[in-house]
């Protein structure tokens, strides 16, 4: 030990400790606990990494997907890579004439020399699609025009009125000023059935198109009935598995655990052969007499399929969280309300039911959370008014192709889901998620 | 639960009750996989107990949609059964090479994130971790995002930097099971290590074991089988796993799954039923392991502790 640290307290002088190499003490202290700091990092490190790559970033792109969309100002060659920006003229002319301005000679022949250049790349139809999405029945006038742009001759508007008379539609000009940028909240707006008007104010799509704020009220709906269900179902079984001694309670889990870690595709399969038309439930049904055979339940491929495999699917993640929470309550409170004279009601509702609720908020968060992005059962087993937003999310990457529509809605999911897993985190912490 | 003497008979009437419900709630839980095992072996083509199975006829039961797993895909699945027949199988079936590409790829993707998931549940079980909140929830929320989320970002992702040209078969696919097994590694990994004795690595360190020494033979033994449990976590993630196969695999890329999925979509026959059947067997042999796994982690934390 140096001298200073030892002459300082005999001096009553308030100098800091050093260590043995005459670095005070503090800083030394400071330095090994950002190393201690800097080695924990570096094991996360890795795998951080990792996932920001093989994660974060799609979601990422996904999301920029969302509102970007270039099919109306950028052709890229898919073989050769080459790009090729298109509507360059026409996006000169929307820059030159403010909104609402009556499309002229200088706009259709602008119009026109695009149309070339989306012949010559072979991008009609993308750019047609592009406007499709806003307009419904636009893309063949586009794919037409192309087809006819080098016999396109000076008058170009009346020449391209003569191809199609919608040309002159204000709202396909208003899409199209839109649309030269590849930067859109268009499809958010499409994905909360909303769009633009003449006026360029934001209004509901007929009442026949809204299909996007149904199916969200429908998944809500369906994930919190779920939810209650499995809540239903799990809290007795949770209760009795708790209550009884462990080397019982093991043994039962095991009736938990199995169906947990049984494939999903397998469960799903299950009870699409359960709850056929001609399936085992209705066939017992019909035998014991209590159905007759020509009005046989309807229970599959419909809403009551995927309510009936999703509550069964998602019943254990509900059963292990009020199972943990209920194992450690003392059975000593309860006895001592029924010896103060509550009946057995009363003791439950008073004195056991409120230990048990972090374990119901936390099961519960968990089976919506996990509802709400449902996407295979509801896929097999759904028909047609079964299916939840991800199914349409699927519909519109697979095959209508909308894929900034899908990204939009998936980007209005996966909101949801972020505020409610930060809510998890809060109420329950993600420390506490187990595995059986 | 036992029922006290003194309990009065309405008590009595709602303790049977409950214990009614109760099991009517496990015979839902466990009824899809009782009926599926039996209905494989359906001679018939239906989706129901025929009167023969019934009345336990052996000639109600037959193994056909066994059969039919191997033969489906063959190119002479009629020729007699030796040994070239078997080589057909082994080649050709669609099955059994859905099966193969099933093994590597969640081979592969175990790999991946049971190594770096262990790695980085040592870190985040250190008490000086800085932004450990944060970067757990990051680290498990692939488990928590909707699987089609998941699946539209990497399909544009892997489009933009076509991963396909790359020449590695299967690599997106690993990749992203990989990443939706992590949760499960770091959840198991970092539930061992809670129970850990620190003082045990430090007194590896004080006789002169370096970092990787004291991994290896101090740490690594005793949480062994949490490491176990993830990685068998993570591979059933993978084996199971259906959404992101279909978006972004490729037209060869065939796994149990993605021909399950074709099989319902189309046309479902009894041989789904055989498919099934094996899988609730390999997931029973699965948990059986993880329990075994539990109670020697247990009992090894339990030696450490007394």
């Amino acid at each position: 030990m140096s001298d200073a640290s030892l002459d300082a307290p005999l001096a009553g002088q308030s100098s800091a400790l050093t260590t043995a190499n005459g670095q005070p003490l503090k800083q030394a202290l400071m330095h090994a606990q950002a190393h201690a700091k800097r080695r924990a990092f570096y094991l996360v490190a890795p795998l951080l990494a990792f996932i920001v790559i093989t994660f974060i970033v799609p979601i990422g792109q996904m999301l920029h997907r969302s509102v970007y969309n270039p099919g109306f100002s950028l052709h890229t060659n898919v073989s050769t890579g080459v790009e090729t920006p298109l509507m360059t003229n026409l996006k000169v002319w929307f820059k030159e004439n403010p909104d609402g301005t009556e499309p002229d000679e200088a706009a259709f022949a602008a119009l026109a020399k695009d149309l070339l250049v989306l012949r010559e790349v072979k991008a009609a139809g993308q750019a047609g699609t592009r406007i499709n999405y806003e307009l419904s029945g636009s893309r063949s006038m586009f794919t037409k025009a192309a087809r006819r742009a080098k016999r396109l001759e000076p008058p170009y508007k009346e020449a391209i009125l003569d191809l199609d008379k919608d040309w002159s539609d204000p709202a396909l000009w208003r899409v199209m000023r839109d649309a030269t940028s590849p930067y859109t909240m268009n499809f958010y707006l499409a994905a909360l059935d909303r769009t633009k008007d003449e006026t360029g104010s934001v209004t509901k799509v007929p009442e026949n198109r809204q299909v996007y704020v149904k199916l969200f009220q429908r998944t809500l709906f369906l994930s919190i009935l779920i939810t209650f269900l499995c809540f239903v179902l799990a809290y007795p079984v949770a209760h009795l598995l708790a209550t009884l001694p462990l080397s019982k309670s093991n043994l039962l889990m095991i009736l938990v655990l199995l169906p947990f870690w049984t494939s999903l595709l397998v469960r799903t399969t299950s009870w699409m052969v359960l709850l056929q038309g001609q399936g085992v439930v209705n066939d017992t049904l019909v035998g014991m007499g209590l159905l007759d055979d020509g009005n046989r339940l309807q229970m599959m491929y419909n809403q009551l399929g995927t309510v009936i495999s999703m509550t069964h699917i998602l019943l254990p993640f509900m059963i292990l969280p009020l199972y943990s929470v209920m194992r450690p309550i003392n059975p000593s409170y309860v006895r001592a309300a029924r010896s103060l004279g509550a009946t057995s009601w009363t003791a439950f509702r008073r004195i056991y039911f409120p230990q048990t609720l972090p374990g119901i908020g936390a099961g519960a968060l968990l089976v919506f959370i996990l509802s709400v992005g449902y996407y295979i059962t509801p896929a097999l087993v759904g028909g047609a008014d079964g299916q939840l937003i991800s199914n349409l999310i699927a519909f519109h990457m697979q095959q209508s192709l909308n894929w900034s529509l899908a990204a939009a809605l998936a980007a209005l999911l996966l909101g949801g889901i972020l505020i409610l897993y930060w809510l998890y985190d809060r109420l329950v912490g993600i420390d506490n998620l187990k595995l059986g | 639960m036992a029922l006290p003497k003194h309990a009065s008979r309405l008590e009595r009437i709602w303790h049977y009750t409950y214990l009614a419900i109760c099991g009517a709630i496990f015979l839902f839980l466990m009824a899809p996989i009782l009926i599926v095992m039996p209905l494989s072996f359906n001679a018939e083509p239906y989706f129901t107990f025929t009167d023969k199975m019934l009345s336990l006829d052996p000639e109600g039961y037959s193994t056909r949609w066994y059969d039919l797993l191997l033969t489906f895909g063959m190119l002479a699945s009629d020729a007699p059964r030796d040994w070239s027949w078997w080589q057909d199988v082994w080649a050709n079936s669609a099955w059994i090479n859905a099966a193969k590409n099933s093994i590597v790829i969640g081979l592969f993707s175990t790999i991946i994130s049971t190594t770096l998931g262990t790695i980085a549940a040592l870190g985040l079980s250190r008490p000086e971790m800085p932004g450990r909140r944060l970067i757990m929830a990051i680290l498990i929320s692939p488990m928590i995002v909707p699987i089609i989320i998941v699946a539209t970002g990497l399909f544009f992702f892997y489009s933009s930097i076509s991963i396909q040209n790359w020449g590695i078969p299967y690599l997106g696919v690993i990749l992203a099971h990989a990443t939706l097994g992590i949760p499960f590694v770091i959840i198991t990994v970092t539930a061992t290590l809670v129970g850990f004795d620190r003082s045990l690595t430090r007194a590896a360190a004080s006789m002169g074991a370096d970092p990787i020494t004291t991994f290896l033979r101090v740490q690594m033994p005793l949480i062994l089988p949490g490491i176990i449990s993830g990685a068998l976590f993570a591979f059933v993630t993978s084996f199971d796993e259906v959404v992101v196969v279909l978006f972004v695999g490729g037209l060869d890329e065939q796994t149990i799954p993605r021909q399950m999925w074709n099989g319902i979509r189309e046309q479902i026959s009894p041989a789904i039923l055989s498919v099934a059947t094996i899988l609730v067997l390999i997931s029973v042999t699965l948990l059986a392991t993880i329990e075994l796994l539990r109670r020697r982690s247990e009992r090894l934390r339990g030696i450490k502790q007394s």
